[in-house]
């Protein structure tokens, strides 16, 4: 069970969200808003844990009297504020995002891409054969997680994890500019060469399977990789005194990932290297 | 915060550079010999002082001008003097063209093929250029150029820079400034006072004068405009830069000098830009005195009655934005002087630092004495060598005369300015895109709302005024609000400056009335026999057919035309010249400039770019799909991206389909 803390009581807004009167807690996104209407709309660069980058615009919404479209996600209620999530204009942005995301980068990995592509009838193709595309190498330098940047959408999720709203270690950051933009360590150093200590925060965030750990991409890469047939267990991490909960991924009787409740008032997902990556004693029968 | 550095060591020109920007070390935590002493306490956690990032981009343009380009070493020392992180720093260094993080010879020459010098020929430049150096990006006798967007130059297309790395001149040489060829005689020299930060006077190089001693390091840090460029011109100042011929003064780009008309440029060309006694002599800083008169209110008030509105592009109300900043109870308050002039085909902000560099500083002064700010920062193109000299050499004669600092004219009000220079990155005149590059982040546009009259520079309130914008406070606050807004239109008031380059024969600043129509402009700069189109407003504006020249070059008559005054850009296309190109070229800036931060613009100015790719030649049916998939992803480009450069990539591109036809 997990405590969820209590929060201090927070004024109300009302504003009209699709035509009808809505009231949401002083502070809430449009986003947040439309999740408590039962709205789907869609997200990517969006996390659960961290403060929004706003960066992939597949969330927009028309907010009446602005010149461009909002990003949900981010944009506050405010009150008296008109929004309309599934105008012709957002619907044809989001459509776009997908088009353009999915030319460039390999979505093969990301959850509800492949539905959302369909239910805005994204045709990456139409940009034609020769279309640019950020076409990178798996970065495999250690044994614990792979950087697949192939997958990035660049949502900034694993840099914020990293340094400042969570690890505070800044081993990655955004290099280079436009196109070229990447993810990358300090002179695009080998991560056991650079100050990445391996907590694997970093992959917990990631929406893409840009990054993933060793096990997972090898298994993929195998086509042995069967999600639906495991299992999850959350568990005490036994390691220290600090307690974090441990979610345990189990396919055919091995723990081929560990992941961390999101909504642990504690941990927000975050663990440190020996939780994260370090179950090999658990499972050595000898 | 524990960071871990890596074990790269700087050179010594590396240290030395970062050691005179930020003074020595104090401790072995910094990178200084490690002592005893230091053992016996932890640098880290509180007490590593996070506040001193915003000096990493001087600090990366320190070792950048004194060696050429940023190693590991050099990096990982400005790391530890300012507690950044090394992944952070690569990150900031590597988002601005100026710098390099791979090696490369202390000479780069900047080539322009930007608009205005493509009109001019700078294709050819550049294919002689390869023919006598090798490409672009290849070292070639110490030196190696590369392709540059606009430098700012486009009255003198085809442009180049070139920038030599080294040590900072030990005694530049102290030469009278030349004036406008003789116009005025040149009056005044040098003050001796703050002599050792007096700028050398680039016009003079090489021109007789005590050229200083190589030190043993061996460059000397030096600069060098060279426009209009040939080929030939060019390999001579890449082999020896500092024998390039004198750049003509500021007031060569001012046709009109000397009209007694003229309001912002009325100094141009006709008084020394380094003597402030010709500044007030000719009434500098009398607006500034009927400021202290008004009190921060009543300026505000003054402003807002003569109805100024910015010159930057958005034409927002500028006593609003003042009103709206000095209302704001968190402080302290910032003012931040945006002269990160990119826009392709702009050049006025640096004819006006170049030309009158006190007006832009009294006009800070009393801006930021409207909304109760202290202090000032001049967010200036990394690309502007002499402005920078200018008004550095401006701002110390102005402190040192009480003008600016702890007393402004015994006001009791303390200001100051402090120049910050971009390195090479349109995206940084974006205004929330400065606060990030100040603060030594990477130069990526906020999302809005917060404003920053809210929360701007370091999380405060913050004015943003580009630097037309601020030089028209002075001829407000000198004649009054009424008197100004008497002249131009009743929405929109005062003069404008307009950069006109390209096919005209006589490019460069014009100032006129607002209202006077695009056909009066162009009479004044000799229009060409054959005019194809006209671009207004730069990169990020619209194209003007031959039959629209009766256009009011005012915000309302510009946009009832579907077009818009943008920062002032006319750019003058005659029938020579080839649109499909003007247009690949214009989407290749926006591809190249774009941040990168949100996939709209990331990924569609890709898009773009290939797709005016594919119909290069091609017209009607051959191209009608492109066009079609270029209107969808522009729309979204427009809609959906986080800042004005995303959102307004496809506009000059769509205004050459619609309105000139260029692929039917
Ligand atoms: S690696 Fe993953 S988390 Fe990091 S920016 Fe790319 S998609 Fe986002
Ligand atoms: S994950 Fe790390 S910090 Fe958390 S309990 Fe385990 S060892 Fe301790
Ligand atoms: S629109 Fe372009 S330049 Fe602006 S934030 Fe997005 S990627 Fe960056
Ligand atoms: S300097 Fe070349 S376009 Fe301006």
């Amino acid at each position: 069970m997990t405590a969820v803390p209590l929060q201090p009581p927070r004024r109300l807004v009302s504003f009209t969200l699709d035509g009808e009167e809505t009231r949401v807690p002083e502070g809430s996104t449009i986003l947040d808003a439309c999740r408590s209407a039962g709205k789907d709309v869609p997200t990517l660069c969006q996390g659960d844990t961290l403060t929004p980058k706003n960066a992939c615009r597949v969330c927009v919404v028309e907010v009446e009297g602005a010149r461009t479209l909002a990003p949900a996600c981010s944009r506050r209620a405010e009150p008296g504020m008109t929004v309309r999530t599934d105008t012709e204009r957002a619907r044809h942005s989001r459509k776009v995002v997908l088009e353009l995301l999915a030319s460039s980068t390999d979505l093969s990995t990301t959850p509800r891409a492949a539905e959302w592509i369909k239910e805005y009838e994204a045709k990456p193709d139409r940009f034609g054969a020769d279309a640019a595309r950020v076409d990178e190498q798996p970065k495999i330098d250690n044994d614990l997680y792979v950087r697949d940047y192939d997958k990035c959408i660049l949502c900034y999720k694993c840099v914020d994890a990293c340094g400042e709203q969570w690890q505070n270690t800044f081993a990655i950051a955004v290099a280079g500019r436009g196109f070229d933009t990447r993810i990358s360590t300090e002179h695009d150093a080998a991560l056991p060469d650079s100050a990445c200590v391996f907590c694997g925060n970093c992959i917990e965030v990631c929406p893409t399977g840009a990054l993933s750990f060793s096990t997972e991409f090898g298994m993929r890469a195998a086509g042995t990789w069967d999600e639906p047939a495991q299992t999850r267990t959350t568990t005490v991490c036994a390691y220290c005194g600090v307690g974090c909960n441990v979610t345990l991924h189990v396919q055919d009787n091995e723990i081929v990932k560990v992941t961390s409740p999101h909504d642990n008032p504690v941990t927000h997902g975050n663990l440190c290297i020996k939780g994260r990556f370090g179950y090999q004693h658990v499972q050595n029968r000898d | 915060m524990d960071l871990r550095y890596t074990d790269a060591a700087p050179s010594d020109a590396e240290r030395e550079a970062v050691d005179a920007l930020l003074g020595p070390p104090p401790s072995g935590w910094e990178g200084a010999e490690r002592t005893d002493e230091d053992l016996r306490w932890a640098r880290g956690g509180a007490s590593a002082a996070k506040d001193r990032r915003d000096q990493l981009l001087p600090a990366l343009h320190a070792v950048n001008d004194r060696v050429g380009w940023i190693s590991e070493g050099a990096l990982d020392y400005v790391c530890r003097r300012l507690t950044v992180a090394p992944a952070e720093a690569y990150g900031v260094a590597t988002f601005y063209a100026m710098f390099s993080v791979r090696p490369r010879p202390a000479k780069v020459l900047h080539v322009c093929t930007d608009l205005a010098c493509a009109a001019r020929g700078s294709a050819a430049v550049c294919s002689d250029l390869t023919e006598r150096l090798g490409a672009p990006g290849t070292p070639a006798e110490g030196a190696v150029w590369q392709e540059s967007p606009c430098l700012g130059l486009c009255e003198r297309a085809p442009a180049a820079l070139l920038l030599q790395a080294g040590a900072e001149p030990a005694n530049p040489p102290q030469a009278t400034l030349p004036l406008t060829a003789g116009e005025n005689p040149p009056s005044a020299t040098l003050p001796p006072a703050g002599a050792n930060s007096a700028p050398p006077a680039i016009e003079e190089r090489g021109s007789g004068g005590g050229a200083p001693e190589e030190p043993a390091t061996g460059a000397i840090r030096c600069s060098a405009v060279l426009a209009p460029a040939t080929a030939s011109a060019l390999v001579t100042a890449a082999r020896a830069p500092e024998s390039t011929l004198a750049e003509p003064p500021a007031g060569a780009a001012v046709p009109q000098a000397g009209d007694p008309a003229l309001v912002l440029l009325r100094r141009i060309g006709t008084v020394d830009p380094a003597s402030l006694d010709d500044y007030r002599s000719t009434g500098g800083y009398t607006a500034l005195r009927r400021a202290f008169a008004l009190g921060p209110a009543g300026v505000i008030r003054e402003v807002l009655d003569a109805g100024l509105v910015g010159r930057g592009g958005a034409a927002f109300p500028t006593g609003r934005k003042w009103q709206a900043t000095a209302q704001q109870a968190d402080g302290p308050h910032y003012l931040v002087c945006n002269a990160d002039e990119s826009e392709p085909g702009t050049f006025k902000d640096r004819v006006l630092m170049e030309g009158d560099p006190y007006a832009l500083i009294e006009a800070m002064t009393i801006a930021g004495y409207a909304i109760g700010a202290h202090q000032g920062y001049i967010y200036l193109r990394g690309e502007y060598p002499r402005a920078y000299e200018r008004l550095g050499h401006a701002l110390t004669s102005a402190r040192t005369r009480g003008l600016l600092g702890p007393d402004v004219l015994g006001q009791g009000y303390a200001f100051d300015i402090e120049i910050r220079r971009g390195a090479g990155a349109y995206i940084c005149g974006e205004e929330t895109a400065i606060f990030n590059s100040i603060e030594g982040q990477r130069g990526e546009p906020r999302s809005k709302p917060p404003f920053p009259v809210e929360k701007g520079l370091f999380g405060k309130p913050t004015a943003v005024n580009n630097v037309e914008t601020l030089v028209n406070v002075l001829p407000i606050l000198e004649h009054g609000a009424a008197a100004y807004a008497a002249t131009g239109t009743e929405t929109s008031t005062g003069t404008k400056l307009f950069c006109v380059s390209g096919q005209v024969s006589r490019p460069g600043i014009y100032e006129l009335p607002f209202g006077a129509s695009l056909r009066e402009l162009l009479d004044l700069a000799g229009p060409p026999g054959r005019l194809r189109a006209v671009l207004l407003g730069g990169a990020a504006g619209g194209f003007v057919r031959p039959d629209e020249l009766d256009v009011p070059l005012t915000f309302e008559g510009t946009r009832a035309a579907g077009t818009t005054l943008g920062s002032g850009v006319v750019l003058v296309l005659d029938d020579s010249v080839e649109l499909p190109r003007v247009l690949l070229r214009i989407a290749e800036f926006f591809r190249d400039e774009s941040c990168g931060q949100c996939v709209p613009c990331r990924v569609g100015t890709v898009r773009q770019e290939e797709a005016l790719h594919r119909i290069v030649d091609r017209t009607g049916a051959a191209a009608a799909q492109d066009i079609a998939l270029m209107r969808e992803v522009g729309q979204a480009m427009r809609d959906a991206s986080i800042c004005g450069l995303g959102q307004t990539a496809w506009n000059a591109v769509e205004s050459a389909i619609d309105r000139l036809g260029v692929y039917k």
